[in-house]
This record gives structure tokens, C-alpha cells and sequence, in this order.
């Protein structure tokens, strides 16, 4: 089945014109039709458009236009909902865009054009990107595809399980405090969350603007790196995005670790963390010590703080960035008899209860009389933890982790608690604080029942090569990554 | 230290958010829980760090001042909930 296979294989066969893009797109729609009224991870999806772009690269195939030229021609990539493509709809996971159509490409999204892919989808997803488990998306959850009765993770739930259940070959995401590592863990795929300024955020609507970031969800570390060489770079329309000219991860990609030397944090090994989930990372540690890295115990003795931290941080930019949702030049309005009143009436029906939440938080943690209390003691304590990661990259390459403290937990089971639901965040968050890149990698499964375990890989800021490099040199040596949930067959 | 008590409707206000009194009493209950939490940032000495507001701090980042291509009137009105003459259209705000 075409629609089960990588980035790679894919140009080999497209290549060679053992298949076409039309078959490669189609076997995607059928595998969304056999699957998606199972898992939810598609908002919407247009079918004529996603075959009429199929067939464009079939006459560039045609014409002489190779991989080398364009690396993902062909390849059906599917969007979190919260990327703008134009002409598609847009919507964040909330009923306040209505029906809002993008006007315009995330820099992304043309990036993405310009080397071939097909983007078709929309993915689903925890309300502006609010959430750890796609259960606050106004259209509802995402089910895990290894059990349905189960979160797919959050906030790119969709993104993670569309990839898992072969319903395109990967999909982007978006990351503020682990929402493409974590849901990646729980679904089984690659995660990659580039350094923050790796890829532009242009069309990316914003949920904490210091922490957000684009990254990808794909099979395996090859694919991931293929989709950062195309979406990285620097982008004159996002003024964070930083001077580096687009990756050539391909290049990275041999299979020794030699010398290579890991961090293993003891602050990540602590109470809270599940016993199998811990003996696949250790054992995953142990492969790694085989293919010749060295590894070696280090301390980030700020760990404890960094979700206060970030819940402040990020609750305070949000309540800024989601003041656009107003009612006034774009998607839902309810009307009122001034504009404080139709303000206030269409966030009161256009929101959802996790996005009110965090906007009151946020405005409290900025309201006056409390800013030094809470925002500007927050932005000293993430000095603090962006430091313990600077210093532990004085002395290892890299850092591995758990990605998340448990796997996929039930659907309902969280949702009445948002503190309970912040701390399942614990291993990701430190990583977005400090703009480091990370990365998720399947490393095996819970026993009863049968979950995705995922290993965290933390690297240096711009650091993206050592860990594809590693998470390459993994999937050489392992199965895990080649795994299938039973329902996709 | 005892979990602080949030303001709701004042908040919200700021906010330009219209709660429901049962919103008001749960959020208000729900974030005094984890205000408790964020509490545990107090226990840090702070007094000789700089704030980071960016991990990647770029400065004066500029282009040059010249006009390029930009969304259409006809564009940025697609999506509007109501238009006029090229316009967005709100309720009356001065007599």
C-alpha cells in the first residue's frame, strides 16, 4: 500500500514511475475513508483539489523533474489547523473563526509547494493549540490510534495520529510546550520540534509567540529530516526567525555514534514516571551505549519549575495574541449594542473553556499590581532554565528523555482537572522555555495495554543534526518506528 | 502559602470576556488551584537574574522601508462578519 510508505521509498517508486502521485494521493483518501471515522484526526479535506495538485506533479514527473530538485514531489502532506493555506479553511480547533478562509501561505505552506508536495487536510486539535490531549477542540477529541478509547495527545493530536494510521506521509504541527513531541509519543511517530528561529512562523496563528514553533510529524528520522531541510531557513516576514541558511540534515544521516556523548537528566526519572515507560527509555539508553555513545548522568536542577513558569509565560502572551478574536474583522460576531459588548458576547460564544481559562490567567499574571509577582519572576526563572540546559550542552551533545511521564491516558480522564492536565507536560515544556530543539522517537510499548512509548531527545539550540543523526542511527538498530497500529490494516 | 483568590468578573472585563456566573465560580476555583501551584516560584532567589523574554535574543531586527505586495481591500475583507464601501463595519461608538 502506497499510502504506508516513507518520504524516501516514496521518491524511489515516484522516481521510477512505479507509481503516480495521483495512486500515492488516492491511497491516502481511501485509507481516510476505511479509518478517519474511527480516529477524527481530519477537520475537512478537499479530494479534488488534493487529486488535482496530484496530478500537476504527475506532468512534472513527467516532464523530467526529479527528487533532487524538488525533495517532497508528490508526497501528501497534511496541515494542523492552525497553518494558514490559502484558500483552505482555517479554523484553530474553535468556533470563533467561523468560516474563515486563509487569504494567504504560511511561508511553510509555499516552502512546501515549492518542493513538490501535495498539502491537502485539515488537521485537528486542541482549541488554539491550548491543551495536551485534542479534547478541547470544538470539534471534538482525536482517538489514539492503538486504542480509540484513548487521547491521541495534544495539541497536534490529529497531526500525530493521521501520520500513524497512513493517512499521508507526514503532517505539520506546531510546538509551545510539547504539542507535536507528546501527541507523536502517544501515536508512535517522529516528532521534531526545531530550535526556536529554525523555521519561520509567517501564517502560523499565534498561541505564545516567544515559545511557538513549527516542526514536523513523520515515520521515521529520515523523513523528518528531509521536511526540515525544506521548511527551515530564514524568512524576512518573521522577524524571529534567525540567519541560517535551510539544513542539510540528509548529509547526517550515517549510522555511528562514536564519541557522541548523552545526558541523561535524574530530575526526568523521578516519581510520576511509569514503570514501563521508563524501562523503554532505559533500554533505548542501552542501544544507544551500543552504537557508541557515551552516556553520562547530568543535573537541570530547575526542572520542577518549568510549567509554573510556562504557564504564566505563555498564558500572558496569549491573552495578548487572542485579543484579535473580536469579532470585528474576521469569523464569528455576535452582536451588541457597543463594541466592548459585541467583544465580549462573541469571545464569551466563540471561545471554548480551556481558551477562557488561560485568558483569564494570562491577563491576571499581566494585570496591573501583579506583573512583577508573577510575568517578570517567570521571565527570571526561565533565564534560570535556559541556563541548566546551556551548561549540560558545555558537556554532552545531546539529552535523552522520556518524552511524556505515562502513555496515552483515557479520553474524560483529565479533563475536569486543568492542573493535573498541565503537569502531563512536565518533560516537554523545559525544552521550548530554554528554544532548544527536541525530538520524539517511538521506543517501544506499555504491555496492558499496547501503547507507544516515546524517547525524548534534547539538543543544543540549532542543534537539530545531532539528533537526527541519533534518532537516524536508533531506527537502524530498532523496530519500534515500523510498527503499526492493528486498525490500519 | 494559602492559593490567591482571583478577581474573575474584574479580569475578565480586562479581557473583553463575558463570563456566565457558573464560568465565574469554576474558572475562579480552577485557577486559584493552580495559582497555588505557580506559588513554587517564590521559593527561587531571583533577585540577580535577568529576565529572558526571547531564548533567541535578536536585536533591531529591521528591512528596508519599501513597499511590496500586500493583501487586496477585497482580501483582507473576504472573511468579515459585516463590510461596507471597503469597510468593517461596527456598532455606533461615539453620539
Amino acid at each position: 500500500m502506497l499510502n504506508q510508505l516513507t518520504i524516501s521509498e516514496l521518491a524511489g517508486q515516484l522516481a521510477k514511475r512505479e507509481a503516480s502521485a495521483r495512486e500515492l494521493m488516492q491511497a491516502c483518501l481511501d485509507q481516510i475513508s476505511r479509518v478517519d471515522g474511527r480516529i477524527k484526526a481530519f477537520l475537512s479535506y478537499d479530494r479534488v483539489d488534493a487529486l488535482a495538485q496530484a496530478d500537476a506533479v504527475d506532468k512534472q514527473l513527467a516532464q523530467g523533474v526529479t527528487h533532487a530538485q524538488k525533495p517532497l514531489l508528490g508526497v501528501p502532506v497534511a496541515v494542523k489547523d492552525v497553518i494558514a493555506v490559502k484558500g483552505q479553511p482555517l479554523n484553530c480547533g474553535s468556533k470563533i473563526l467561523g468560516k474563515f478562509v486563509s487569504p494567504y501561505n504560511a511561508t511553510v505552506i509555499s516552502k512546501l509547494k515549492a518542493a513538490g508536495a501535495v498539502i491537502f487536510g485539515r488537521l485537528n486539535m486542541d482549541e488554539f493549540a491550548m491543551g495536551s490531549s485534542t479534547e478541547n477542540s470544538a470539534f471534538g477529541p482525536t482517538c489514539n490510534p492503538w486504542d480509540t478509547s484513548r487521547i491521541a495527545g495534544g495539541s497536534s493530536g490529529g497531526s500525530a495520529a493521521a501520520v500513524a494510521t497512513d493517512q499521508c506521509i507526514a503532517s505539520l504541527g506546531s510546538d509551545t510546550g510539547g504539542s507535536i513531541r507528546q501527541p507523536a509519543a502517544l501515536c508512535g511517530v517522529v516528532g521534531l520540534k526545531p530550535s526556536y528561529g529554525r523555521v519561520s512562523r509567517y501564517g502560523l496563528v499565534a498561541y505564545a509567540s516567544s515559545l511557538d514553533q513549527i516542526g514536523c510529524l513523520t515515520k521515521n528520522a529520515r523523513d523528518a529530516a528531509t521536511m526540515l531541510g525544506v521548511l527551515s531557513g530564514h524568512d524576512s516576514r518573521d522577524s524571529t526567525s534567525v540567519l541560517e541558511p535551510a539544513l542539510d540534515c540528509a548529509k547526517v544521516l550515517n549510522g555511528d555514534l562514536k564519541g557522541l556523548k548523552l545526558g541523561l537528566p535524574k530530575e526526568y526519572f523521578i516519581g510520576g514516571l511509569d514503570k514501563e515507560v521508563s524501562q523503554a527509555v532505559h533500554a533505548a539508553v542501552g542501544q544507544l551505549q551500543k552504537l557508541g555513545a557515551e552516556v553520562t548522568e547530568i543535573s537541570l536542577p530547575h526542572t520542577d519549575y518549568a510549567i509554573a513558569t510556562y504557564y504564566i509565560i505563555a498564558t500572558a502572551e496569549a491573552s495578548a495574541n487572542l485579543a484579535r478574536f473580536d469579532g470585528v474583522r474576521y469569523g464569528l460576531r455576535v452582536d451588541g449594542p457597543d463594541p466592548i459588548q459585541l467583544y465580549g458576547r462573541t469571545r464569551a460564544a466563540g471561545f471554548g473553556a480551556e481558551v477562557k481559562r488561560r485568558i483569564i490567567l494570562g491577563t491576571y499574571v499581566l494585570s496591573s499590581g501583579y506583573y512583577d509577582a508573577y510575568y517578570l519572576r517567570a521571565q527570571k526563572v526561565r533565564t534560570l532554565i535556559r541556563q541548566d540546559f546551556l551548561k549540560a550542552f558545555e558537556k554532552v551533545d545531546a539529552i535523552v528523555t522520556p518524552t511524556t511521564p505515562t502513555a496515552a491516558f483515557k479520553i474524560g480522564e483529565k479533563s475536569d482537572d486543568p492542573l493535573e492536565m498541565y503537569l502531563s507536560d512536565i518533560f516537554t515544556i523545559s525544552c521550548n522555555l530554554s528554544g532548544i530543539c527536541g525530538m520524539s522517537v517511538p521506543c517501544g510499548f506499555t504491555t496492558q495495554p499496547r501503547l507507544p512509548v516515546g524517547l525524548q531527545l534534547l539538543g543544543k539550540p540549532f542543534g537539530e543534526e545531532t539528533l537526527l543523526k541519533i534518532a537516524h542511527a536508533y531506527q537502524q538498530a530498532t523496530g519500534w518506528h515500523k510498527e503499526k497500529p492493528p486498525l490500519t490494516s | 502559602m494559602a492559593a490567591t483568590e482571583i478577581d474573575v468578573k474584574y479580569v475578565a472585563h480586562l479581557a473583553r470576556l463575558n463570563l456566565t456566573p457558573e464560568e465565574e465560580q469554576t474558572f475562579g476555583a480552577q485557577l486559584s488551584h493552580v495559582l497555588g501551584y505557580i506559588e513554587k516560584l517564590k521559593e527561587l532567589d531571583v533577585s540577580q537574574v535577568e529576565p529572558t523574554a526571547h531564548a533567541v535574543p535578536l536585536l533591531n531586527v529591521t528591512r528596508p522601508d519599501e513597499p511590496g505586495p500586500s493583501l487586496s481591500n477585497e482580501d483582507a475583507l473576504r472573511n468579515a462578519p459585516a463590510t461596507a464601501n471597503g469597510l468593517f463595519i461596527v456598532p455606533k461608538i461615539v453620539e
